[in-house]
């Protein structure tokens, strides 16, 4: 499964004011981060607004809230509204469905397409924002190779 | 699988913002039974006292056989269970513990209960030394699926397969 330039960039906006719910941050603090396009991800957002998951906040500042529940809101919720397809990179043409091959083939790809969705809807906002705490806490394999050259550690043989 | 508590936040509060319910976790004994049949029963919709009746024996032994029977109290009821084990070796997988059951009343859902009896699980498996614990939940049980994924749990290096004995076998010459 492909994904759009659009959903990835949702996807981090969405975590990004999902980790703090009170803050609010600009279109430009969120593109920065990610070095993403300002311009692309300003539509992404109209878009999460409109879902309701982010909300727009007027006045001095500026910028998006998150609107939702981390909680209950599934990467599902977040990628079903820019992916018009979720469906598995097997297209099996029509007139070939008919074939044992072609069946075949559709089971693998309904296998594919079911793990894919069953994966999505099962991870929330509050899950994968806790997976990327803790991968924040642990080194970097470059900051580890920096730890070993520096002869804190021994490397592994 | 039963159904359990889903995704928390770090402090759940009910509407009227009292402290959420104080329970406490033990290993079941043989007079917690009944009450685990019945809860089996409420939370997966299915009553099976057979099977807990040969089951129950091996579960709460002891440490001896590493299988484990894990009930949740409150004011003085039981209210949650787990169930689970160490397997070892099982198509070259080194020893893991597995947690294959799990029920929480409905009337205490979203006050970490279930999450409670899974950790004091993963606590009694670090105790065996085990690094690593595996469950299996059907894909469309998305329930379950978050909730487990909540705790940290996430795809493992196995793939469940399955097969329909009502039809016929391929790949066998007969």
């Amino acid at each position: 499964m492909k994904i759009q330039k659009s959903t990835t960039f949702a996807l981090f906006a969405v975590l990004e004011l999902a980790r703090d719910p009170q803050a609010q941050l600009a279109t430009g603090e969120i593109a920065d981060a990610y070095g993403i396009s300002v311009h692309h991800l300003a539509k992404v957002m109209r878009q999460l607004v409109r879902a309701g998951l982010i909300q727009s906040v007027r006045g001095a500042g500026g910028g998006y809230k998150f609107a939702a529940n981390p909680n209950r809101v599934t990467l599902y919720d977040v990628v079903s509204l820019f992916e018009d397809n979720l469906a598995s990179e097997f297209d099996v043409p029509g007139a070939s469905v008919g074939t044992g091959i072609g069946r075949a083939l559709q089971m693998v790809g309904d296998e594919i397409e079911d793990l894919t969705n069953a994966t999505l809807q099962s991870i929330t906002l509050a899950t994968l924002l806790r997976h990327a705490a803790r991968a924040e806490a642990a080194p970097t394999s470059t900051e580890i190779r920096e730890i070993v050259s520096e002869g804190h550690l021994e490397p592994l043989t | 699988m039963s159904q359990s508590d889903t995704d928390l936040p770090e402090k759940p509060e009910d509407s009227t913002g009292a402290p959420p319910p104080k329970f406490s976790i033990r290993q079941a004994a043989a007079n917690d039974y009944d009450c685990v049949v019945k809860l089996d029963a409420q939370t997966s919709g299915v009553s099976k006292p057979d099977y807990w009746r040969e089951i129950f024996p091996q579960y709460i032994a002891g440490d001896e056989n590493q299988r484990y029977l894990f009930v949740a109290d409150l004011d003085g009821q039981t209210v949650g269970f787990a169930l689970g084990e160490v397997r070892a070796w099982e198509f070259g997988s080194p020893p893991c513990g597995w947690v294959f059951g799990l029920g929480v009343s409905t009337r205490v859902r979203e006050h970490r209960v279930g999450s409670a009896l899974v950790k004091a699980m993963f606590d009694r498996f670090r105790e065996d030394g085990v690094a690593s614990v595996r469950t299996s939940v059907s894909r469309r049980d998305t329930l379950n699926l978050s909730f487990f994924r909540s705790l940290g749990m996430t795809a493992g290096p196995y793939v469940q397969l399955e097969f329909n004995l009502d039809e016929e076998d391929i790949g066998l010459d007969r």
